[in-house]
């Protein structure tokens, strides 16, 4: 009976948590496109819906934008390409989507106490919590790979084949900068890693790793500027071109929550999860006045709300890049895979292991050494690796002077 | 290479805080120019009588022959128009209409002239015939003064009118 308990209450979480998903990724998709609307001098969808104020003002006019596109993908015709090898076809997006959904059992979204020693937020507290995080980013590509060859189009091939070069290529440099923060914390289990970081986030002393994981993070979801999977331009869609219907729908949001899943990873990695200044102490003097329940509670929600804070204003940066650079190449995006982010991954460790062994207490100053190092790596690397302006072949001659 | 980076993202969050252009079309409507060709309206004289003397050189000079004039006689004792015949039926198909504005030039009476609505939106083919009765301006407004274009006109005729009829 208590076993059957358990169950239910399992599957009842886990639906919450996959429905919180499916809402925040619908909301992610009106955020992206307010905000480049804004950074474009556009304004954006807000039409559909809106909070009505006094006085005739129409509040957070959009707000249904989602639920209008969502109901609008079902209603569309679903077509299989007469070619397409069907039952691939028909689960790939399956493969995208499950794996992006169960990101989210491995990263702790905050500290609720059930009371059991457990805790609400954290699905999955496993051992090794970062690496099945790092697995299950990259089984997503299974999806990609399968969609864009089941489709029996040389387009979608294409996007798939590079989709797979490109995880592969940037999985090295995102596990080695996941590796220097394992060692900096001497720890797998990411819950572990965000109470280390009550003190000291992550970002100070491994701020290198932190830039090569936003960097490797954005290529890992194929994104803008990294986003060569879908190039409109050479790739048509790339490998959801002969898909339509909810299971376009299914890739698009398997992209989307792994993007904020991946922004939430280095939130609990680099910036202290749900820590935040203050909580800490407002939680205990709560247990003392009101007992474990509220403060509890209190606790959870804080270090949720806590937590969605600084994922949104990864968001934010997520979308700000996209608004702003343009795609790369792909023998750039290679070159910045393997010749820059590795070296510098790599160097990383290196230096963080030489510091765990010279300073084993760590402290101030252990940090402030790897922080600057950090910097100077970071704007060494792009003096160094930035391209180099060919030189003018032909010299500019004034005319007349016979020369 | 960081400078550049960091400079482009300084440029895009620099129109994050500026208005966008954006005009909310329903809500906000942009003015028209003074010369717009839009929605056809029929005339009238200062005394309320038809300036439409159902000569058909609109029709003749349409491109798309979007319009048909009927005309008819007036009745001595009480005329629609001050010549001798007036537009019984006049009808302009507003699927076929390119809103060139020839007919404007044709018209010997200055009857004929686009305006400047544009919302001319319908459900079904049939709507799309705009007859008089609703080219036609109500008797208690729209007579007196013509549009400013066509004021200065002490014109000749346009090149669509003198096609031989």
């Amino acid at each position: 009976m208590e076993f059957w308990i358990d169950i239910l209450i399992l599957l009842v979480r886990c639906l919450v948590l996959a429905l919180a998903a499916t809402t925040l990724f619908a909301y992610f998709t009106l955020f992206e496109r307010r905000l480049l609307a804004r950074f474009q001098n556009r304004v954006g969808p807000n039409r559909a819906g809106y909070i009505p104020l006094p006085g005739g003002k129409k509040f957070f006019g959009g707000f249904l934008q989602p639920a209008a596109d969502a109901v609008k993908l079902f209603f569309k015709e679903d077509v299989v390409p007469e070619k397409a090898d069907k039952w691939v076809y028909l689960i790939a997006p399956g493969f995208a989507v499950i794996p992006a959904l169960i990101i989210w059992v491995g990263i702790p979204l905050g500290t609720w106490p059930d009371g059991l020693g457990g805790n609400w937020l954290h699905y999955a507290p496993v051992d090794v919590g970062v690496l099945y995080l790092l697995a299950v980013t990259s089984i997503g590509v299974y999806g990609i790979a399968i969609a864009g060859w089941a489709s029996n189009n040389k387009y979608s091939m294409i996007g798939g084949v590079r989709a797979s070069a490109q995880v592969i290529s940037y999985e090295l440099a995102l596990g080695l900068a996941i590796l220097a923060v394992v060692m900096q914390n001497g720890t797998f289990r990411t819950e572990e890693i965000v109470a280390g970081q009550g003190m000291m986030w992550n970002i100070v002393p491994q701020f290198l790793a932190f830039v090569i994981f936003l960097v490797a993070s954005t290529a890992e979801v194929v994104r803008s500027p990294f986003d060569l999977v879908e190039a409109e331009q050479e790739l048509v869609g790339g490998y959801n071109t002969e898909y339509g219907s909810m299971k376009f729908a299914l890739f698009f949001m398997s992209e989307y929550i792994k993007l904020v899943a991946m922004n939430a990873i280095a939130v609990a990695l680099f910036l202290g999860g749900g820590n935040f200044p203050g909580i800490d102490t407002l939680v205990a003097s709560l247990r003392e006045s009101s007992g474990d329940t509220v403060a509890n509670t209190v606790q959870g929600l804080l270090t949720l709300g806590a937590f969605l804070l600084k994922t949104t204003v990864l968001s934010f940066l997520s979308v700000w890049v996209r608004a702003t650079t343009p795609r790369v190449r792909y023998d750039q995006l290679m070159n910045l895979g393997w010749k820059i982010l590795m070296p510098m991954a790599l160097l990383n460790v290196v230096v963080t292991a030489i510091i765990g062994v010279v300073m084993p207490t760590g402290g101030v100053i252990a940090n402030v050494i790897m922080f600057a190092f950090g910097v100077v790596v970071v704007v060494v690397t792009t003096v160094i690796a930035a391209p180099k302006h060919a030189k003018r072949s032909v010299r500019l001659v004034r005319a007349g002077t016979g020369n | 290479m960081l400078g550049a980076f960091f400079k482009g993202l300084g440029t895009t969050l620099k129109y994050l805080f500026k208005k966008p252009v954006t005009v909310e079309y329903p809500e906000v409507k942009r003015p028209v120019r003074e010369r717009f060709r839009g929605r056809h309206q029929l005339k009238r004289f200062e005394n309320g009588m038809e300036r439409c003397i159902g000569c058909a050189l609109c029709a003749a000079a349409c491109p798309a022959d979007a319009i048909l004039v009927v005309p008819a006689e007036n009745d001595r004792n009480q005329p629609n128009s001050p010549g001798e015949r007036y537009a019984a039926r006049y009808e302009i198909n507003m699927l076929r209409c390119i809103f060139c504005g020839y007919c404007e030039d044709a018209c010997p009476t200055n009857a004929i002239v686009l305006e400047h609505q544009y919302e001319l939106s319908f459900y079904d083919r049939k709507s799309a015939i705009y007859d008089k009765s609703m080219l036609l301006v109500p008797i208690d407004q729209g007579h007196g003064e013509i549009p400013p274009v066509l004021q200065q006109l002490d014109r000749r005729p346009s090149p669509p009118a003198q096609i031989d009829l």
